[in-house]
């Protein structure tokens, strides 16, 4: 990418002078930044009407309109209302949330592999629901709570664990978050064991993330939760590239990085939980979502929001295709799980060439 | 100057201390269990000819489950060696690094797609996706520059078991019959154990246990480095070929007949190599004892907390292992990893 901007400036630009060079470039930077959003946009809003018209009937754009502006049409109302709308803004919001935490826990750990999913914060949610959904059979909003609170457990031991006596470390962290996840993980296998036959669907389900029989009263934790911090992380998001580059140079730069990084990982771990509360962990979004907005905007902007709606594009269109692809309905978690596997391939062996792990 | 031994130092302390441990794990194993034996009957039971009732028929089970979980310890123990040695890497376990996870997912479609239903059949699907994923994880973990650091191969492992993970679940969700018999073979437990699977893993645990002490001096040389082993004259690519195959079928046919069970080959090894020091030549053998004496104490573990029925050994060794491995992580040189 950057050879890519060097070219096309080397191109433009006759003068050597270096500061022009440099303000030229932030300027076409920014312009590509505004274009990349806005196409992401326009995606988002597209696949939002289609998630809205299409299913066991279609609805036209006049009808689904009349509905959303409170109108009463006879049959979309139930559909497109009460199951269709649900189900989208579930998808919209999680799929934000997802891909704003995982691209900063990727930008902030320096690895793209790092996820909430693979460092082990999304399984003490996930374990903490499972016990919930078998032992308790406690009602959704419960087990929503107790997800959320176990989340930020979790990630909080996370942390202080791998802090140790010495400064901070990466890698430390990744490993404690792998010890930790093999713990959660063998609980919830023996929380599926003991479990009665027919509540082994629900739990499947929730673990692997689905948009299914999602209502509108759960919803508003999810959206006021990311209406609240996602313009938090968008002001930090200068820190956050600041940090991109080192503890060290981070500190020399100004950036308090100790308090950066506790505002950072709460906010990225509070939407992580919330979602996975809602919907459930989507397999891989945390994970895609960031690397393909960089690559689509290009190092050196702050790419919080380009991810979020990334994440969200990746729900929606994952959705659509479980939905209606096969016979079966596959959940949206399995579809963008599947779509990870192949991606996580192909940036295993570019990182490896490359070098830098 | 100091006398060259031929053995580690507190070598025949610590063979006592694991062979006492290892008599201990086998008493209470046949004691322990829904039906608590006491002193004298345990006594009783062992003598032989014995054909009356009950407490033969007890005897035969824990006798059974109590070899099968030796069996499986043992195997573990060497594959946690063998994948460590290969990969001179401290963290490598079957575990960690999704080969058990690979050796579900083809289990899983044996189950979904060919309708296979015993263990006679699982060992050859678990074989075959234990493979597959070690040497994915491995060949992607170690491409670049640096080689197969630890922690390339954690994530490209944590990575790997999470994209099939997703994939166990698509091929179980539209099926009731596959997610039922999956997750008790999921859990990774002993108890489950038959004289055919007990025989069934006895082949591999052997030709397995052979060809890891075969290996060992080769190995040892290995340690010192790639370009230090060849000029011992060591054939270090064949030797790394036949160590991991044999590391793999141990892991892959314990799975097979037990389930995944973690972090037994990370503890064996590290708990001997910590006493031992890393001579592979005494570490393969002692963490075979040391594996079987772990698999058996956490089952019994498992057989007590969970009274009157129990705790799979997986979920034990789980809870145990981890915080060894977070452990490891916080003592570690960190910028090694």
């Amino acid at each position: 990418m950057i050879m890519m901007n060097t070219f096309t400036l080397t191109k433009t630009t006759k003068t050597t002078d270096p500061i022009a060079f440099i303000r030229l470039g932030r300027i076409l930077r920014r312009r590509r930044w505004v274009l990349v959003t806005g196409i992401l946009s326009l995606l988002t809003l597209a696949l939002c009407a289609a998630m809205l018209m299409l299913g066991n009937t279609i609805y036209p754009v006049r009808d689904v309109i009349a509905v959303l502006a409170g109108e009463e049409v006879k049959g979309a109302s139930f559909a497109v209302g009460t199951i269709r709308l649900p189900r989208m803004l579930a998808g919209l919001f999680a799929g934000f949330a997802f891909g704003v935490s995982g691209y900063i826990f990727q930008t902030m750990l320096r690895n793209p592999l790092a996820n909430p999913n693979v460092i082990g914060i999304t399984s003490g949610s996930s374990a903490a629901a499972v016990f919930c959904i078998i032992v308790l059979q406690s009602s959704k909003t419960v087990t929503s709570v107790v997800s959320v609170i176990a989340g930020l457990l979790t990630s909080l031991l996370i942390y202080i664990l791998s802090r140790g006596h010495a400064s901070f470390s990466i890698g430390r962290l990744i490993l404690v978050g792998i010890g930790i996840q093999a713990m959660c993980n063998s609980m919830i296998t023996y929380l599926m064991l003991i479990g009665e036959e027919h509540s082994l669907p629900a739990a499947v389900r929730w673990l692997t993330g689905s948009l299914n029989g999602v209502r509108m009263d759960e919803l508003p934790s999810l959206i006021i939760s990311c209406l609240i911090l996602v313009p938090i992380i968008c002001l930090l998001g200068r820190q956050l590239m600041m940090l991109e580059l080192g503890e060290q140079a981070a500190r020399s730069l100004g950036v308090r990085t100790d308090a950066v990084r506790v505002m950072l990982i709460v906010s990225a771990v509070i939407l992580a939980a919330i979602a996975t509360a809602i919907t459930g962990p989507f397999a891989s979004v945390a994970f895609l979502a960031g690397p393909i907005a960089v690559r689509l905007t290009g190092a050196g902007s702050a790419n919080s929001i380009p991810a979020g709606l990334v994440g969200g594009v990746l729900v929606l269109a994952g959705d659509l295709v479980g939905q209606f692809a096969w016979t079966t309905k596959f959940p949206v978690g399995i579809i963008t799980g599947i779509i990870g596997a192949p991606y996580l391939l192909f940036l295993l062996i570019k990182l490896n060439r490359r070098g830098d792990f | 100057m100091e006398r060259s031994r031929l053995y580690p130092k507190h070598f025949a302390l610590v063979l006592g201390v694991s062979m006492v441990l290892f008599i201990i794990c086998l008493l209470s194993s046949l004691a322990f269990g829904a039906r608590w034996l006491t002193l004298p009957e345990l006594l009783e039971g062992l003598k032989p000819q014995q054909t009356d009732s009950i407490s033969a028929n007890i005897m035969e089970k824990r006798w059974l489950r109590t070899l099968f979980g030796l069996c499986c310890g043992a195997a573990l123990g060497i594959a946690g060696v063998l994948m460590q040695s290969v990969t001179r890497n401290p963290l490598a376990d079957p575990s960690i690094l999704g080969v058990n996870t690979g050796a579900a997912l083809f289990v899983v479609c044996g189950m979904a797609f060919l309708k296979i239903s015993s263990p006679q059949e699982y060992i050859w699907f678990a074989l075959s996706g234990a493979t597959f994923t070690a040497i994915f994880v491995f060949g992607i973990g170690s491409l670049g520059r640096g080689g197969a650091t630890p922690l390339k191969l954690v994530l490209a492992g944590a990575a790997t078991t999470a994209a099939l993970s997703s994939l166990i679940t698509a091929v179980m969700i539209p099926r009731t019959f596959v997610m039922n018999q999956f997750r008790f073979w999921q859990v990774g437990s002993v108890g489950a154990g038959t004289w055919d699977s007990l025989l069934l893993l006895l082949p591999f645990l052997v030709v397995g246990a052979l060809v890891a002490i075969f290996c060992a001096p080769g190995l040892n040389a290995l340690a010192l480095g790639e370009e230090a082993a060849r000029g011992l004259g060591v054939k270090t690519g064949l030797l790394r070929f036949i160590a991991a195959m044999a590391g793999v079928a141990l892991c892959g046919s314990t799975t097979a007949v037990a389930g995944p069970i973690a972090f037994v080959g990370l503890l064996a090894t590290h708990v001997i190599r910590l006493l031992l020091g890393p001579d592979l030549r005494f570490l393969i053998p002692m963490s075979a004892l040391s594996g079987a004496v772990i698999l058996t104490g956490s089952d019994v573990i498992g057989r007590i907390i969970g009274s009157p029925g129990e705790l799979e050994v997986g979920v034990v060794t789980a809870f145990v292992g981890a915080p060894l491995l977070i452990l490891l992580a916080m003592k570690a040189k960190v910028r090694s990893i």
